[in-house]
């Protein structure tokens, strides 16, 4: 299989996986390559490497996406046909949009948006940068014409937190939380009035007025958009599970990560999303075979006297346990996935962190089957 | 680093995927053999330190591991019903608010709430007294803490909440705890990171939010995965010429791979020289294991190297 293939008939590609496997450079290759095939492609990144995204130009504040001068990519020996647009997300900020969007007035709004638990909400907790990234996606998608939307997803432990966002939202709004401080008896009405209540009294015991307080008025503003928040959920979830929508999964060769790509698959499966495939990066290829390191050293002598050559034996020696955990960690997860769609990128010489380095995973991402093994051919002979 | 163990409190924190957890554990082996009582906390619900060792029951329990050695995974439900506990000395009283709904609703609808009750469990598992019954007392508490940008949001919560509380006991009790861990004679804060760009750019930009946030500095950086240097500028020149001229596949493909090793050691140097110009301190480095899965040797190996380096 290759990228072509998983994005066949595809509006959205979503990228998961755990953090420091190259997501947003694979993210950013797939954007790249379709883009070169002639379509209008966005690709939302999160935390990029600050030289790949002074490459594409993103060092501008900003959150909505901007073209991608079609030079660089000429100059990195990829004909680029369509137009790539890339944006770096600012959680806050759209978080910040999307109460702009729902609050009924003005009021609501600015009690909202100065209300220090929102602040809280919006910019530190767990959860708010998964939420707004799916919100950009949602907004991307309605309001402009791109043939294809890639999101770079934050880098969740657990990749749990990143498909329930908009669903965790939903149920907090439709939860009795709001309900307890919203109706006309219940908590915000007793903060503010005098309260009885013995649970109530407990609470406050607890917590302290104040705190009592703002959370009120919190939950108040707020309330105002339940309908808002629960009708965009809605529609945020009907767009993830779209058939037009793909999730593809990044990952590199170790054992922890790919356990994380084993177990956003599955969720992916209970959850009924669509999933396109695997790609593993950095994987160390059996260089070896059949042969003896130790023939080796023998062989290169000559060439590059005793030494030397018993030190690059050394070396190989200890690569090819690398490739072989690689291999043992894959076949896992070949053995897990019903049905296997792997893509291996080879473990290069250099990370990624301009154009023409993402045109070297392009390369590998949009190869079939055949020209891909001939590529690793070429960059191990 | 001698001073690092004389501090009660330790975070280890670092971009995802850094070996934040293998740090925290080889640090808490290395405090253990010095005869420290050392716990080493997680919060993210992986229970991984309790894993090398062959348990699965560290889950919000303090688990003996080795001697001196304990580990515990903490998880916001169990520590928010502690507190409670704790906080409500009548046993009927936090009965009623832990079974009353509006009670758990709370706790779950208020943003940051599982970040301070983390943060305050942490805090009590480093008090000489301990608050909860029949609690042993800990020389060292090292947290295996949540990723970068998470990180500093789960120590600032306290200062948080104590600003919005203003007054009351989550007022008290934050302002308290912001006061450990901003008091660099108890607490430290330990960078991790691995010789590549990101995790390089993210350990400057973690000093930087530390100092401006919680007005903390690093402690320490270390750096996990560092190949050795094993070829040289010259042996790379022959390696080249070799490559052209090895006569099977096998030698070639050893020569490409000896190649490989001298560009990405090249390239890993130039990054840890960038932390160490950023940082203005020489981090500590941890060699890149060439073996399947860490398991406990290998992490006492890497603990070896960190008490050598420190």
């Amino acid at each position: 299989m290759n990228v072509e293939e998983a994005l066949d008939g595809k509006r959205i590609c979503i990228c998961g996986g755990s953090g420091g496997v190259g997501k947003t450079t694979t993210a950013a290759a797939i954007a790249m390559g379709v883009a070169a095939e002639g379509k209008k492609v966005a690709v939302v990144t999160i935390d990029p490497a600050r030289r790949l995204a002074n490459s594409l130009g993103l060092e501008e504040l900003g959150n909505e996406p901007h073209l991608v001068d079609s030079k660089l990519f000429e100059a990195a020996g990829l004909p680029m046909k369509g137009e790539l647009w890339a944006m770096m997300l600012d959680p806050k900020r759209t978080f910040d949009e999307v109460i702009e969007q729902l609050a009924p007035d003005e009021k609501t709004r600015d009690d909202v948006l100065g209300n220090r638990i929102y602040q809280q909400l919006s910019s530190a907790v767990a959860g708010s940068q998964e939420y707004t990234a799916i919100a950009k996606l949602y907004e991307l998608d309605r309001e402009h014409d791109f043939d294809l939307l890639v999101l770079d997803t934050p880098p969740s432990r657990n990749a749990l937190d990143f498909l329930d966002a908009p669903d965790r939202l939903t149920q907090f709004f439709e939860g009795r939380a709001l309900q307890v401080f919203l109706r006309p008896t219940g908590l915000a009405a007793r903060v503010m009035g005098r309260g009885t209540g013995m649970v109530f009294g407990v609470l406050k015991r607890v917590t302290g007025v104040d705190l009592l307080q703002d959370l009120s008025v919190f939950f108040r503003a707020i309330g105002g958009m339940i309908d808002g928040f629960k009708e965009r959920a809605v529609q945020v979830n009907k767009l993830l599970a779209d058939p037009q929508t793909v999730f593809l999964l990044v990952t590199s060769p170790e054992r922890e990560p790919i356990d994380e790509a084993i177990y956003f698959w599955r969720k992916l499966k209970a959850a009924r999303m669509p999933f396109g495939g695997v790609i593993v990066n950095r994987v160390h290829h059996d260089l070896l075979g059949d042969a003896e390191p130790g023939d080796v050293a023998a062989e290169l002598s000559g060439e590059l006297g005793e030494k030397l050559a018993e030190r690059v034996a050394e070396n190989f020696r200890d690569y090819h346990v690398l490739a072989e955990r690689d291999r043992r960690n894959i076949e896992r997860l070949e053995a897990k996935l019903a049905r296997p769609r792997v893509i291996t990128i080879p473990y290069l010489d250099e990370d990624v962190h301009d154009i023409e380095g993402l045109t070297r995973i392009h390369r590998f991402l949009f190869a079939t089957d055949e020209q891909r093994r001939d590529l690793l051919d070429a960059v191990v002979a | 680093m001698a001073a690092l163990l004389d501090k009660r409190l330790v975070f280890v924190t670092g971009k995802g995927g850094v070996g934040k957890s293998t740090v925290a554990l080889a640090l808490g082996l290395l405090a253990a053999r010095r005869g420290l009582r050392t716990i080493v906390a997680e919060v993210a619900h992986q229970d991984r330190v309790a894993r090398v060792f062959g348990r699965d029951d560290s889950h919000f329990r303090e688990v003996e591991l080795a001697d001196d050695l304990y580990t515990i995974s903490i998880d916001p439900q169990h520590a928010i019903e502690e507190y409670l506990r704790l906080q409500l000395p009548v046993k009927a009283l936090a009965d009623v608010l832990w079974s009353s709904r509006m009670f758990q609703y709370f706790a779950a609808a208020t943003p940051g709430m599982s970040e301070l009750v983390t943060i305050g469990k942490v805090w009590e598992l480093a008090q000489l007294e301990r608050r909860t019954r029949d609690a042993a007392r800990y020389d060292l508490v090292i947290v295996d803490a949540p990723a970068t940008g998470q990180g500093v949001a789960t120590m600032r919560a306290p200062k948080t909440f104590a600003d919005i509380a203003r007054v009351g006991p989550i007022a008290n009790q934050g302002r308290a705890i912001h006061a450990m861990i901003t008091d660099p004679e108890s607490t430290g804060v330990v960078a991790v990171a691995l010789p590549e760009e990101m995790p390089v750019n993210e350990t400057l930009s973690l000093r930087d939010s530390l100092r401006s946030e919680l007005g903390l500095g690093l402690d320490r950086v270390v750096v996990n995965g560092v190949y050795e240097q094993r070829f040289s500028g010259r042996d790379a020149t022959a390696l080249r010429r070799a490559s052209e001229t090895a006569a099977t596949p096998t030698a070639r493909a050893a020569v490409r791979a000896a190649l490989s090793a001298h560009l990405r050691a090249r390239g890993q140097r130039e990054q840890v020289a960038r932390l160490a110009e950023g940082t203005g301190d020489a981090p500590v480095l941890l060699p890149f294991l060439f073996q399947g899965d860490l398991d406990l040797p290998a992490y006492e190996r890497l603990s070896e190297q960190l008490e050598a380096e420190l």
